[in-house]
């Protein structure tokens, strides 16, 4: 037993006291060991991918207490690869953030940002489903601070909103924990699989009401339909580079959702057969089609992009309600690309929000608008699916799989729609923001409308490198994705393999031979 | 015993939904707190109600009582007692910064927000 799956959790335990207490006010040295702790976690996180990738499920006991009666944190390819995708997404906007200044316009950025990703690597990792509520906890009291740095007063009143809404679905939380704990007397999920695999069908009405309630909670974190309505209020007022960060947040909600109702309640547990995928695909594809309406319907650009979250989450759902090795494989696939994706535009959003207003309307030319412009439209590439990056590849995996049920046409049909409907959201925010912006005689206008610009003494302000550094290094992050798509199928298929085949994680956190 | 306790559970919870549906953040808040209690009473009897019984199993005692309700149920207090913490301070600023203490953003108007360029106006359809 090594002890290296721990140090994702320790480390940023470790260092966010750090930073409060001994640090609290050098902002340099802050970043100095953020910058430092987030690029060590990168490096630990893809060794345990690197570790994970032979298909061997690490198991690692807290305390030494064996399962199930200690906590357990459980790495297979699942969790190695998300611990890996939150680690890489942080390190850019952490730069991001750096380089915008952003963590100077409140305090704690940076406590709260290891916070954040002590709770996001625990719940990926923990393999007791009253841990992960704790990690869930954990990532949601650090976002609450996250969401409103910088304050202001929409900001803090969608604040509210999004805490209240996040409380509530904790309670739901807990209601259905302590259900499943009612009928099985164990929250270990390994255990939690065995003991609802040999429970006889006539006691199941009880554990049923648990698996349910357990998806709504989930589905609120993932933003489904109709339990969405927290998502576009809170990341379209949240700073944009913490929004950057929330685009891991829904993909807790559908990776506890692949976790649960593959190893627990899995497609071969007759008693809840049928139960989640019958109910989640119709809901999918309604958060893919409300997604869709969203993002024709934004009048700036942070609802835009909020809603081509809520969009981007339906078709992965779709995905995952499926419940087969092929699609599962596929949704795999599409979360990375979603993560990255819809971070990406999250950072080009805020950096036309810093540049004039977020409106989708018209407004004189902003500097670095060329260069911005090209990364807008290459991430509305990527968040519509067009060819040739990810997103198309992704959106095929998942239609390729959709053979299976019976519905294959209505789920092509709004694929295919809601992907031209995207298409034609971004390409009017873009039109209207870049290029309308250099039309010559409504520039005049716009210009004898105001007053007319100070003059500036010593030109525009100097521009950081830094932040474009970031926004590339998430463009590169897709274009690797889509280069090297063969790679990262085979893992995401080898993935779904071992998530079906329930009998390794059972017999490794169980200590069986 | 259960009818009692089943009954507590119904009775916050009822209360605690219909507060939490209120326009404003302190019944918003009251009422998040009583479904927090509503919860910590359901995760006791989730370890079945038994009397005067020890936690743990000894050969002396004729029976026991399932200590691990007892143990998340602390975890839970825990949490929703800092969690609401957490929300009256963040629902106070708020009522500070803006003079209004609705839990709705359809009035947001954008000369509320005290600062420029980063703060996005809400449109008004936001949940």
């Amino acid at each position: 037993m090594t002890h290296w799956i721990i140090l994702p959790i320790v480390l940023p335990a470790i260092l966010a006291p750090f930073f409060i207490m001994v640090i609290r006010h050098h902002l340099d040295l802050q970043r100095i060991f953020s910058v430092a702790g987030t690029l060590a976690l990168v490096a630990i996180t893809l060794g345990l991918m690197g570790q994970a990738s032979t298909g061997e499920i690490e198991v690692y006991e807290l305390g030494d207490w064996p399962a199930p009666f200690g906590i357990v944190l459980v790495l297979d390819r699942l969790s190695a690869l998300m611990i890996a995708l939150t680690t890489v997404l942080a390190l850019a906007v952490l730069l991001y953030v750096i380089g915008t200044d952003w963590d100077k316009r409140g305090q704690h950025f940076h406590v709260l940002f290891q916070f954040q990703l002590m709770g996001l690597l625990g719940a990926f990792l923990t393999g007791d489903a009253f841990n992960l509520f704790v990690f869930f906890e954990v990532l949601l009291i650090a976002s609450y601070g996250l969401m409103i740095h910088g304050g202001g007063g929409t900001r803090l009143r969608a604040g509210v909103q999004y805490v209240v809404y996040n409380l509530l679905g904790s309670t739901l939380f807990l209601f259905a924990l302590g259900t499943l704990y009612a009928v099985t007397g164990t929250l270990n999920m390994a255990d939690l699989a065995e003991r609802v695999a040999a429970l006889p069908a006539d006691e199941t009405a009880l554990l049923r009401v648990g698996a349910v309630l357990l998806l709504l909670v989930f589905a609120i974190k993932a933003a489904v339909l109709p339990l969405h309505f927290w998502l576009p209020a809170s990341y379209a007022n949240a700073p944009m580079p913490v929004a950057a960060l929330f685009a891991i947040m829904t993909k807790v909600g559908a990776y506890s959702i692949i976790r649960m109702y593959t190893l627990v309640f899995g497609p071969d547990v007759a008693i809840t057969h049928g139960l989640v995928g019958d109910w989640l695909l119709p809901a999918a594809l309604l958060t893919l089609a409300a997604g869709t309406i969203g993002v024709l319907g934004s009048r700036d650009i942070a609802r835009l992009v909020a809603f081509s979250a809520i969009g981007s989450m339906g078709t992965l759902l779709i995905a995952i309600s499926l419940f087969t090795p092929q699609a599962t494989g596929a949704a795999l696939y599409y979360v990375i690309h979603s993560t990255l994706a819809t971070a990406m535009m999250f950072l080009v959003a805020d950096l036309i929000v810093e540049r004039r207003k977020g409106t989708i309307s018209y407004a004189p030319p902003m500097p670095q608008s060329g260069l911005i412009s090209t990364l807008f439209f290459i991430g509305a590439i990527a968040l519509a699916g067009m060819p040739p990056l990810s997103g198309f590849i992704g959106k095929l995996l998942v239609m390729d799989a959709a053979w299976v049920v019976s519905q294959v046409w209505l789920i092509w049909g709004v694929i295919l729609v809601t992907s031209l409907i995207v298409m034609i959201g971004f390409a009017r925010a873009g039109s209207l923001i870049f290029w309308k912006s250099h039309d010559a005689a409504l520039a005049q206008a716009l210009v004898e409308e105001r007053k007319p610009p100070e003059p500036s003494d010593e030109g525009p302000p100097p521009v950081s490198a830094l932040p474009f550094v970031a926004v590339f290094a998430l463009l590169a992050g897709l274009v690797a994705l889509t280069v090297f798509a063969g790679p990262v199928t085979d893992y995401t298929a080898a993935t779904a393999g071992q998530l079906f085949d329930r009998t390794d994680y059972i017999d490794a956190v169980l200590k069986r031979p | 015993m259960e009818l009692l306790v089943a009954s507590a559970v119904a009775i916050l919870t009822a209360s605690g939904v219909y507060l939490v549906l209120r326009q404003r953040t302190f019944p918003v808040i009251i009422g998040l707190s009583l479904l927090s209690y509503a919860v910590n009473v359901f995760l006791f009897a989730t370890g079945r109600l038994a009397l005067n019984m020890p936690p743990i199993l000894t050969n002396h005692a004729i029976g026991y009582t399932d200590p691990i309700p007892q143990a998340l149920v602390l975890t839970a207090i825990v949490i929703s007692f800092g969690m609401t913490a957490v929300v009256v301070m963040i629902a106070l600023s708020a009522f500070l910064t803006t003079q209004d203490d609705r839990i709705d953003m359809t009035d947001a108007a954008p000369d509320e927000t005290t600062e420029g360029s980063e703060t996005v106006p809400v449109t008004g359809d936001g949940a």
